[in-house]
């Protein structure tokens, strides 16, 4: 039982199928005079045929009506939803794409109230908002779904959203000095859905750059 | 053969559902053996084999069809019945003759209502006791014999349905093989 490692590996070799004529020449030879190599590979080849066998190792008659009533019959919703699967960079972009629209729609339609950034001193009347007279509105306002009128001040700039700015004279919106009696700062307005959405744009990277600014150390 | 199958695959992806009985009629006792050699039982290697077959049907769309379509099914197979023997207890080992055994022996009791000869009867229990000594290996060596076991894949072509290099299915399959003859010489 002592013979070298090598004829064992040649025996195991010669079981896969994969000797050479040299190594099977080798091994015949050798098994030709060792009885303990003759026993041990008689063993291995025994073991082969014995783990092999196949008979009576046989699938149930049931078997294949089993699988056949056991699959989705409907293969063409799998196709459908294979497309995804095989396309994940185009369902991502249409996923998103589908959010971005219908959150920018229903943001855009969500309500039709007058509201006004800032409530202090400000009054709503009949769809206009108005500052009084002697109020100074401090800082920005953002007028939604209304007209402004200012009779006071507003020390800031002005959005209107979905509204015009009402002057003494209504003919025209005021520019420049006649603008600035009012409002110290600039007048946006947004009406069409496509600056809604600029506007929106706008914001964000106005928001991302003074994100920036603070973290910078200056 | 591989032809005709791969006429059915196109078929099945088609969406005729019926072509896929041809695939299964073709393979089913190949992955069965595959699947009661490793895990040593009639009926979960039955169920195995069976849900084997429904997972390539609901994923053939991601088979490749210039590879060879056996060797992607055996991997399924033989990646269900892994994952089968690990959910099992660790004591495993230990039950595992007497399942290889329990399956065998209620065979062998319904073959013995016939009244065979005995040399047959002698047949039958060795046939258990191959199962089981078969079982008993680790499961690393296991699964790697028993493909070769099947007769049909190149060494080569195991190492893909396992996913590991040719080297190692040539070691594992003869440590198995070693310790499988050691069990079996006196039978």
């Amino acid at each position: 039982m002592r013979c070298e490692k090598d004829i064992i590996y040649l025996m195991h070799k010669y079981l896969d199928e994969a000797l050479t004529d040299e190594e099977q020449r080798i091994l015949s030879n050798h098994l030709q005079r060792c009885e303990d190599c003759q026993r041990h590979f008689h063993e291995l080849k025994r073991t082969d045929t014995l783990a092999s066998d196949k008979s009576k190792i046989t699938t149930s008659r049931s078997f294949t009506d089993s699988v056949m009533s056991n699959i989705p019959q409907n293969k063409n919703r799998a196709s459908w939803l294979g497309w995804f699967r095989h396309h994940p960079l185009v369902s991502a972009a249409a996923v998103f794409m589908l959010l971005m629209v219908s959150g920018i729609f229903s943001a855009w339609n969500q309500d039709s109230q007058v509201t006004v950034s800032k409530q202090e001193g400000v009054v709503i009347e009949e769809g206009t908002v108005v500052v009084p007279k002697d109020v100074v509105v401090d800082g920005d306002l953002v007028v939604r779904n209304g007209d402004l009128r200012v009779d006071g001040h507003i020390d800031g700039d002005v959005t209107l959203i979905n509204g015009q700015f009402i002057d003494d004279d209504p003919s025209e919106a005021p520019e420049g000095e006649e603008l600035q009696a009012y409002v110290s700062g600039e007048l946006n307005y947004v009406n069409q859905i496509f600056e809604w959405v600029w506007y929106h744009a706008k914001n964000f990277v106005g928001e991302v750059f003074s994100m920036q600014e603070k973290e910078s150390p200056e | 053969m591989e032809t005709i199958i791969k006429e059915r695959i196109k078929e099945v992806k088609k969406g005729n559902a019926q072509a896929f009985e041809d695939i299964v009629s073709f393979y089913q006792n190949k992955v069965y053996f595959i699947c009661f050699r490793m895990i040593g039982n009639k009926q979960e290697a039955e169920d195995l084999a069976q849900e084997a077959f429904i997972r390539a049907y609901t994923n053939l769309d991601s088979f490749d069809e210039r590879r060879k379509f056996s060797t992607w099914l055996y991997r399924i197979a033989t990646n269900l019945t892994i994952d089968r023997i690990r959910k099992k207890k660790p004591d495993y080992y230990l039950d595992a003759e007497i399942r290889g055994t329990d399956g065998l022996d209620m065979y062998d009791q319904l073959a013995m209502d016939e009244a065979l000869p005995e040399e047959q009867v002698e047949n039958l229990e060795l046939r258990g006791y191959i199962q089981t000594e078969i079982t008993a290996l680790p499961p690393k060596y296991r699964s790697v014999i028993v493909l070769r076991f099947l007769e049909e894949l190149s060494l080569q072509e195991i190492s893909e349905v396992l996913d590991m290099p040719v080297g190692t299915v040539k070691t594992r399959i003869h440590r198995g093989r070693e310790i499988l003859r050691t069990k079996l010489r006196h039978v």
